[in-house]
């Protein structure tokens, strides 16, 4: 395999990574726990195929699985702001949810208990950087940078995570700007189930397949930093890359390569490389 | 009925109905878009989980898988700890279980073989559950996503070693064990026959009793309790937390690790890629409904079990994934309405007090 291709395949593979990691960084700041990215983006797939599906436009299934994301994205961010839902237990019940719910919806429309029809996604050509979602999702690291770092907002995202007391002390709405970082986090992750929905040009069972939980990976891996998150996104997709390639070539089983996301979070998370520290605020309701 | 006992008892269970209640109304929602009657599903899923001695047998097998991985969650979650692990400790129990039960010659008898498989079962919890444990008291290491990139690690790892070593050719199961295979409930009461009911049900009781009994009659549990409470008083009072929390998940670990074995010693005597099917999960439904309080955990082991052994009989009026909506719904409305509840509980007791 030539290396251009060995590129173009890792950044294809990183795109939902890319979306979801962005997403999952922006609600983890502002101090809500993202266990839900997995919900988050296989409600933004079936609701990007069925935009697509209706409509005929992938434009159109790119704005539906944005608001399929974001629907999940304020249930988690109600239970969790307004009911002061244990974040963790909320994001397992929102993922067991989108997972029964697109199940069900997939019968009910398409008599299907598998995958719906065919579905119009973009003109993506050989090397896949035809398609918009590649670029945006490229894009999603630079632009929640800019958001968190940049702009007001992303410092009241900040204080948010940090010390909600002290930012609602000092005028800040810790609630509203909670709402808009676990709405912000939904989109963005939607997005991602989106670019693999049309990408395959159908909806196909629990097709994220565990994608959310190595986005998780990547932020915890990349300690909660976009940049470095990013780059986690990219090292995981190479990782996957080479997976693919070297099957039926020998060497490590797949199994292992499997595994480096996670075994890298352990790593990380027990401090043999750095310590990761998490947003201080992280997980705790604002009273 | 004492008064505080009363107290005690409202705080405790009023959340789990007021959840139960929100997710039979929205099931009723959901049933209704498919054009059925809500009263007609539930009573279907009524009849077919415990309307025949076949689907109450089956009710009953799920049941302990649950209750093992529940009390594994719930004992954690006494010592401030939340267990996602029950998935990969699940497996790798019944990985212990298979792998001892595979190695042990045939014939041994079952008072050996049955407690070494136990012991193989234990092990891999211990090993999958004490690490977490570990990493977070002696790293600070958050034990939820430990738990939970550990599930991705050890399910990995188990299915090389099925797929590369162990496995019986076009399959993805090891061989069946030599010896350690328990009764099925069957063999006592003829009307189970077919339902891989066994007798690890009554292990899974065992269990509970003795989570019960080690909890809230014990030094030790006092001190898991304590340490889930408040960590920091309970240090300053003498509890050394970090030891209470490496316990508290080798224990959680443990527990879950146990509930492999219905499937290893009860049903298909081997170890199968999968066979977990997010038990694991469910089980950290069954901890929260079940309150923490071991006894509360079986009877919400066997709601569940209820719930998807009934599901499976409503298949022809709407989709049986239908259950896992309403687990999530279950799930979703405990958690927002257990602090909520709490609260109006609080604020109601203090205008009786004026």
């Amino acid at each position: 395999m030539n290396p251009f291709d060995f590129i173009t395949q890792t950044l294809r593979i990183a795109v939902p990574y890319l979306f979801a990691a962005s997403g999952g960084l922006v609600a983890e700041r502002a101090g809500i726990v993202s266990l839900t990215l997995e919900g988050f983006m296989l409600s933004g797939a079936f609701s990007a195929t069925l935009g697509s599906y209706y409509s005929g436009s992938p434009v159109i299934g790119v704005l539906a699985g944005a608001a399929g994301g974001l629907l999940f994205g304020l249930v988690h961010g109600i239970a969790t702001v307004r009911f002061r839902a244990d974040q963790v237990v909320s994001g397992i019940a929102v993922n067991l949810l989108v997972i029964g719910l697109t199940q069900v919806v997939l019968m009910l429309l398409f008599d299907s208990s598998s995958n719906s029809p065919r579905v119009e996604g973009f003109q993506a050509g050989l090397s896949g950087f035809g398609d918009p979602l590649v670029w945006m999702g490229l894009a999603s690291v630079p632009v929640v940078a800019f958001l968190l770092y940049r702009t007001p907002f992303g410092l009241r995202i900040q204080a948010a995570g940090e010390h909600p007391e002290a930012a609602a002390s000092v005028g800040i709405n810790v609630r509203f700007v909670r709402y808009v970082a676990v709405a912000i986090s939904g989109v963005l992750a939607g997005l991602g189930g989106v670019y693999l929905a049309l990408d395959q040009h159908q909806f196909t069972n629990n097709m994220t397949a565990g994608r959310g939980f190595i986005a998780i990976a990547a932020v915890i891996f990349g300690r909660w930093n976009p940049w470095l998150a990013g780059g986690a996104c990219l090292l995981f997709a190479t990782a996957e890359t080479l997976q693919i390639q070297l099957q039926g070539v020998g060497g490590i089983p797949s199994q292992f390569i499997g595994m480096i996301p996670y075994v890298l979070t352990i790593v990380a998370l027990a401090g043999l490389m750095g310590r990761a520290v998490a947003p201080a605020a992280l997980g705790r309701a604002e009273d | 009925m004492s008064e505080s006992f009363r107290l005690r008892a409202e705080e405790a269970l009023l959340p789990s109905i007021v959840a139960l209640l929100i997710a039979l109304i929205l099931g009723d929602v959901l049933i209704l878009m498919f054009g059925e009657s809500p009263a007609h599903v539930y009573g279907r899923m009524i009849e077919g989980a415990w309307g025949n001695p076949y689907g109450f047998a089956q009710v009953l097998y799920k049941t302990t898988t649950l209750t093992f991985a529940g009390l594994g969650i719930a004992l954690a979650l006494r010592a401030g700890l939340f267990n996602i692990g029950a998935e990969g400790q699940l497996a790798a129990g019944a990985f212990g279980a298979a792998i001892v039960g595979i190695t042990l010659p045939a014939g041994t008898p079952g008072l050996v073989a049955v407690p070494l498989c136990l012991l193989g079962a234990a092990a891999g919890g211990l090993l999958t559950g004490g690490l977490p444990g570990v990493l977070k008291a002696k790293f600070g290491a958050h034990e939820v996503i430990v738990t939970i990139m550990l599930n991705f690690v050890v399910l990995a790892l188990l299915n090389w070693l099925v797929v590369e070593h162990l496995r019986t050719a076009d399959t993805l199961h090891t061989p069946e064990i030599n010896a350690g295979a328990v009764p099925r409930l069957s063999e006592f009461i003829p009307a189970f026959h077919g339902s891989a009911a066994n007798v690890t049900f009554f292990f899974a009781i065992a269990a509970a009793i003795w989570c019960w009994w080690y909890l809230f009659r014990t030094p030790g549990g006092y001190a898991v309790r304590a340490t889930g409470l408040q960590p920091d008083a309970a240090e300053y009072s003498g509890i050394r937390v970090g030891r209470v929390w490496i316990k508290a998940m080798a224990l959680g670990g443990i527990l879950a690790a146990l509930g492999g074995t219905n499937f290893v010693l009860g049903y298909k005597h081997y170890y199968e890629d999968g066979f977990t099917g997010g038990s694991g999960f469910l089980a950290i439904a069954v901890a929260i409904v079940g309150r923490n309080h071991p006894f509360g955990v079986v009877l919400a082991a066997f709601f569940f079990a209820t719930l998807s052994q009934g599901g499976l009989a409503i298949h022809a009026l709407v989709p049986k994934q239908m259950v896992e909506v309403l687990q999530g719904i279950v799930i979703l409305a405990m958690a927002a309405s257990v602090p909520e509840v709490q609260r109006a509980l609080r604020s109601a007791r203090k205008v009786v007090a004026a």
